[in-house]
């Protein structure tokens, strides 16, 4: 540390890269190998400054070697090191010398964790763009041979993904190197490689021409479709997506379609799960045509098939499905082919299906349209509004916007009002949660007498739950409700129910009434709050317990900004200077921090 | 404050059916309660897709009592019958039929138990193939998506009755005096061994329990297909420590290994040493380690035994994947390096000692008391006491301050009890250093700190340095700019003032 006080002046008159004597490398490489991982990794995190602080030669020719060398570190480390090395080249002196980062990264590229591993194949993928096509070949490609060549499968799955990044730029000649590399890697014999090729092959085939992609793609494809282990089947299913997009029609028939059908049949449900989870990008790849020969029908039964994991992921997929079909002939495919198999999931052993089916079902509605809703759709939404399982009534609910724009509201109101009425009282808390947020919505799209009638006593009970979540959200839906039907609608229905519990001998229900004057106060605006709430507040301020009084003084510094000066000096400012005496402390620091915001000191 | 705060959101489908009264009241029942309350349940194989008529079953007459002749016929009409498969989940249907398979698969386990000579060349076929078609199918997947293995109630196999019968008939055919393999190994091949690991991730233990068992005979048995098992275990494990952290028989498979590892001949091959170091160590990260770690700790000793010089690198292993917040598994770790140390050899107690002193002297500083209580134990131990005290000039520095920090410092008094009485172990081993420490104690802190001033006027400079560059560049690049731009003026006004 002796020298690095010095010379600092002389930074300036020696310009450029003149000062980099002053910090030696062994005192910055001394922090990169201090003993607490924690000092390592903050410097590891400030590479660049060191770098920087070296200068760019150094940084190649000593800070490089260095790390390249001491790659045994804590994995949090390593990770680090890897993301910093990816936008390192211009430390190094820019896209001529970004080869330099290519050693470092190649060693971290064969570790056994995986996010350093990722990070590192990350980075790598981020300078290769940065080679130029003549160092690409004499610097990254035989990197990536190295790596898919190597004796632990590490390397070899960090190999996969950048296969795809050097092929558009290499010359022909190494083209031909690098398919046989990933050849030879699809059907490596470690499971882990093959599931990182079988990932990579879909990137992998979008650069490649035409021509390659069904004579080499294809056949690799087809292999890693029908691989002994499910893990591997399944990544081919994704690949089949950008495999497809990239053929004619008359290809797909011929060169995917054999294999997709396959997959849809798997005896394994997890690459059934998968053809149901990719299936609306499937659909689109494939197009309209084989979309009606061959995926309905495949649909179908994945909707009901006998793992309630792939009928739940098939049911998800059933608007998108639906919306993606070819307007001509729509309605009809819909109604004949897609649903009865609705119709079923509907009352399904499973919850989890009829709920991820009723996160989608009203979406039908508006491809539909009016009079098929009614007569088809409207009694499934009926059943499931009534459905045991809390999930799927929510579901059902959170959606109604949707059924709102095609047959109005009013046609499910009468079933709609039990269904909120047993969600608003379910022991779950999260339930009630839920519903308390649709509460606006609702209450928009029935009406102001309807929800009158019903629902306000809803809005009111949830104030007292026993839940803090269910009473902090209570009161916001007050606010929403405010904003929708005006402050005359306030004043008349809420304020007054709101202010009574100022009596309540429960003091977390009279901290209620100070939680819902902070949210209303401004909706419903200076008079309503100068005239009937500001005389509760003040009143509190006498409240015996200590928590009810510091929320008197959050309270008034809340609705201070609303009042006017009047008020502010004549009512507010006499207690909270009387409860800036106060023998709570928090209550003093409350009222004291409310006179310094409305500046009433 | 009084207002009581709400817990995170569930996780999505966490959502169960029964709700209890004491729910209603407060909404907060401890999660091992309510699973408590959900009934045991058992799940079928994912194999019944679609409904297909299955044909009704006729009991064959007894093995017993057909002449010999017959036999062997009727044993392989049995062992077809018996490929037959039942839907357990449906508990009202086949019930005639799974009663005779049921009786059937009983006969054929005493037939093959009680009878030499049965095992004949041409049954090996249908007696693979009646397992097999029990046997090997897909899991299905796992009822509950956060199972925790230590508080969850494993998921049952529900044709429990019939694959029972069905591995116990495995067993007594491997098992059996007239079993070749040399004619078993036709069918009992790569993979089929593969479908069998596959197997080792059944949620039921019983099942795996008897899949332990199976496979320890295989490789008992087929000496060919040895190294292909180890290297299908080492892949199940890589995947369930680097992709899915999930695999249910890790402790089984495990369990196999340390016999397995025992029979090692020497010297060991390199293949066997990588397994430890790139597979058994790595696994130490696994977060449900705890299901397994006995398992574990006893291959690794195993290999150490054979051979000591991997001491070193498998220390080293374990301290870099030491645990950073999970006390629970640390507590783990220290049991396991006690059991290596028990084993050590001085010598290579001398390459470790450093750094592994400097974590133990991290352990017993912990404020988690269970992790310093099980790190101070150490000294409880004779042989760990006598390796301490022979290299006691290297050892008593690295722990000296966390010791002394800790005496004056733990919240815990057991803790500080434990450690004035390593203290005075250790003052008695070398009372002059002990001496010479303590007094130097306050210099090494001042020290200490003062380096840390230093480092944090390091980077304070870097920092500034950075910001200083950062600037120039803008500043250049704002030159160039400018540069470029007179240029282009006076480019712009040359042809004139040549026209001029």
């Amino acid at each position: 540390m002796a020298g690095a006080a010095g010379p600092a002046a002389g930074s300036g008159a020696a310009g450029g890269d003149g000062d980099d004597s002053l910090y030696p490398i062994a005192v910055l490489i001394d922090e990169l190998r201090n003993e607490d991982v924690q000092l390592r990794l903050n410097s590891i995190k400030k590479l660049s400054t060191i770098a920087l602080a070296l200068g760019v030669e150094r940084t190649r020719t000593e800070l490089l070697p260095f790390l390249t060398d001491t790659i045994y570190d804590e994995d949090e480390v390593l990770l680090a090191l890897a993301e910093q090395l990816g936008n390192f080249t211009g430390l190094v002196g820019g896209p001529d010398f970004a080869h330099c980062l290519l050693p470092p990264l190649e060693s971290l590229a064969t570790v056994e964790e995986t996010v350093v591993r990722d990070k590192a194949v990350e980075s790598l993928r981020q300078i290769s763009q940065e080679h130029t096509p003549v160092a690409l070949e004499a610097h990254f490609v035989p990197l990536v041979k190295r790596l898919a060549s190597g004796d632990w499968f590490t390397s070899r799955t960090s190999a996969c993904g950048l296969f795809s990044v050097c092929y558009p730029r290499a010359s022909i000649a190494v083209k031909g190197e690098i398919k046989q590399y990933f050849r030879s890697l699809c059907s490596d014999d470690t499971p882990m490689v093959r599931r990182a090729a079988a990932s990579k092959l879909g990137e992998f085939a979008k650069v490649l021409e035409l021509d390659s992609v069904k004579s080499e793609i294809v056949p690799l494809f087809t292999n890693l479709a029908s691989d002994e282990q499910d893990s591997v089947r399944l990544l081919a299913v994704e690949a089949c997506v950008s495999i497809a997009q990239l053929l004619s029609q008359e290809d797909i028939e011929a060169l995917v379609m054999p294999t997709l059908r396959q997959a849809a049949e798997d005896k394994s449900w997890r690459v059934r799960y998968m053809v149901a989870d990719k299936f609306s990008e499937l659909q689109k790849a494939v197009g309209p045509k084989i979309t009606l020969n061959d995926l309905i029908p495949a649909f179908q039964n994945l909707l009901k098939d006998c793992e309630a994991e792939v009928r739940a992921a098939a049911a998800h997929k059933v608007k998108e499905l639906c919306e993606n079909l070819p307007i001509e002939g729509r309605e009809t495919i819909i109604m004949n082919q897609i649903l009865p198999y609705i119709k079923e999931l509907v009352s399904d052993t499973n919850q989890h299906v009829k709920s991820a089916l009723a996160s989608v079902i009203m979406g039908l509605a508006t491809i539909l349209g009016k009079e098929n809703t009614i007569e088809h759709l409207l009694p499934l939404f009926l059943a499931q509004l009534k459905d045991e399982c809390p999930e799927v009534r929510l579901n059902i609910i959170s959606n109604l916007d949707c059924v709102n724009e095609v047959i109005g509201i009013r046609q499910l109101s009468q079933s709609l009002l039990p269904a909120i009425v047993e969600l608003a009282e379910d022991a779950k808390w999260r339930v009630r949660l839920a519903i308390i947020e649709y509460m606006p919505l609702l209450a928009g799209q029935l009406g102001v007498e309807f929800f009158d009638e019903k629902l306000n006593s809803l809005c009111m009970a949830w104030l007292v739950d026993h839940v803090y979540a269910i009473r902090e959200a209570a009161t916001s839906n007050l606010m929403k409700l405010v904003q929708k039907f005006g402050t005359e609608w306030a004043q008349n229905t809420i304020v007054p129910k709101v202010l009574v519990m100022a009596n309540d001998p429960n003091y977390l229900h009279r901290m209620t009434t100070l939680f819902c004057i902070n949210a209303l106060s401004e909706a419903c605006g200076q008079e309503i709050t100068t005239k009937q709430m500001l005389p509760i507040v003040l009143k509190m301020a006498g409240d015996q317990v200590a928590n009810v009084r510091f929320n008197v003084a959050k309270s008034l510094q809340k609705i201070g900004p609303i009042l006017d000066t009047d008020a502010l000096q004549v009512e507010v400012k006499p207690v909270l200077q009387k409860l800036g005496q106060d023998e709570d402390m928090d209550v003093k620091y409350f009222a004291q921090e409310a006179i310094s915001v409305l500046a009433l000191a | 404050m009084s207002s009581s705060s709400p817990p995170p959101p569930p996780p999505a489908g966490a959502a169960s059916a029964a709700i209890s009264a004491a729910e209603k009241v407060d909404g907060f029942t401890r999660k091992s309660v309510r699973k408590a309350q959900r009934q045991k349940r058992s799940q079928g194989s994912s194999q019944f897709r679609c409904q297909c008529n299955q044909p009704e079953l006729h009991p064959l007459p007894q093995l017993k009592d057909a002449t010999s002749n017959e036999q062997q016929e009727l044993f392989c009409q049995k062992l077809q019958q018996c490929c037959i498969l039942f839907d357990f989940m449906d508990s009202v249907s086949d019930l005639k039929s799974k009663e005779i398979k049921r009786a059937t698969l009983n006969e054929l386990v005493e037939y093959v138990s009680t009878n030499r000579g049965v095992i004949v060349e041409s049954a090996y076929s249908d007696i693979v193939k009646m397992i097999s078609a029990n046997i090997f199918r897909t899991l299905p997947p796992s009822d509950n998506p956060d199972f925790d293995p230590e508080e969850d109630e494993p998921t049952l196999e529900a044709s429990w009755p019939h694959i029972q019968l069905v591995y116990e008939f495995f067993l007594r055919f491997l098992e059996s005096p007239d079993f070749q393999p040399s004619i078993a190994k036709r069918y009992i091949d790569q993979k089929f061994v593969q479908q069998l690991l596959e197997l080792f991730d059944s949620e039921d233990p019983r099942e795996r329990d008897f899949l332990k068992t199976v496979l320890h005979r295989i490789y008992g048995k087929f000496l060919g297909l040895r190294a292909f098992i180890r290297k299908q275990i080492n892949n199940i494990f890589l995947r369930f420590i680097y992709e899915t952290e999930h695999f249910n028989g890790v402790a089984e498979l495990l369990e196999i290994l340390g016999s397995i590892i025992n029979g090692f001949a020497l010297p060991l091959k390199a293949e066997h040493k990588q397994f430890l170091m790139k597979v058994l160590i790595p696994m130490h990260t696994a977060k449900g380690l705890a299901l397994f770690h006995a398992q574990l700790a006893y291959c690794v000793v195993q290999f150490l035994e054979k051979d000591t010089t991997l001491t070193e690198p498998v220390i080293r292993g374990l301290l870099k994947f030491w645990p950073k917040t999970c006390s629970q598994k640390e507590v783990m770790f220290l049991g396991e390096i006690e059991e290596i140390l028990d084993v050590i050899e001085p010598t290579q107690f001398k390459k470790i000692e450093e750094p592994l002193f400097k974590q133990i002297s991290k352990c017993v500083s912990s404020s988690h008391f269970q992790v310093a209580e099980r790190a101070l134990y150490f000294w409880n131990n004779e042989y760990i006491l006598s390796l301490i005290e022979e290299n006691i000039d290297k050892i008593l520095p690295i722990m000296f301050g966390s010791l002394y920090k800790i005496s004056k410092e733990h919240w815990n008094p057991t803790i500080v009890a434990l450690v004035y009485n390593v203290l005075k172990t250790l003052m008695e081993m070398n009372g002059k250093l002990f001496d010479d420490l303590t007094s130097s104690y306050k210099a090494e802190r001042q020290r200490e700190k003062k380096k840390e001033l230093e480092r944090e006027e390091l980077w304070k400079k870097l920092e500034e340095l950075k910001l200083k560059k950062a600037l120039e560049k803008q500043n250049s690049a704002y030159n160039m700019h400018s540069i470029l731009s007179n240029t282009n003026d006076e480019l712009k006004k040359k042809p004139a003032t040549s026209v001029g």
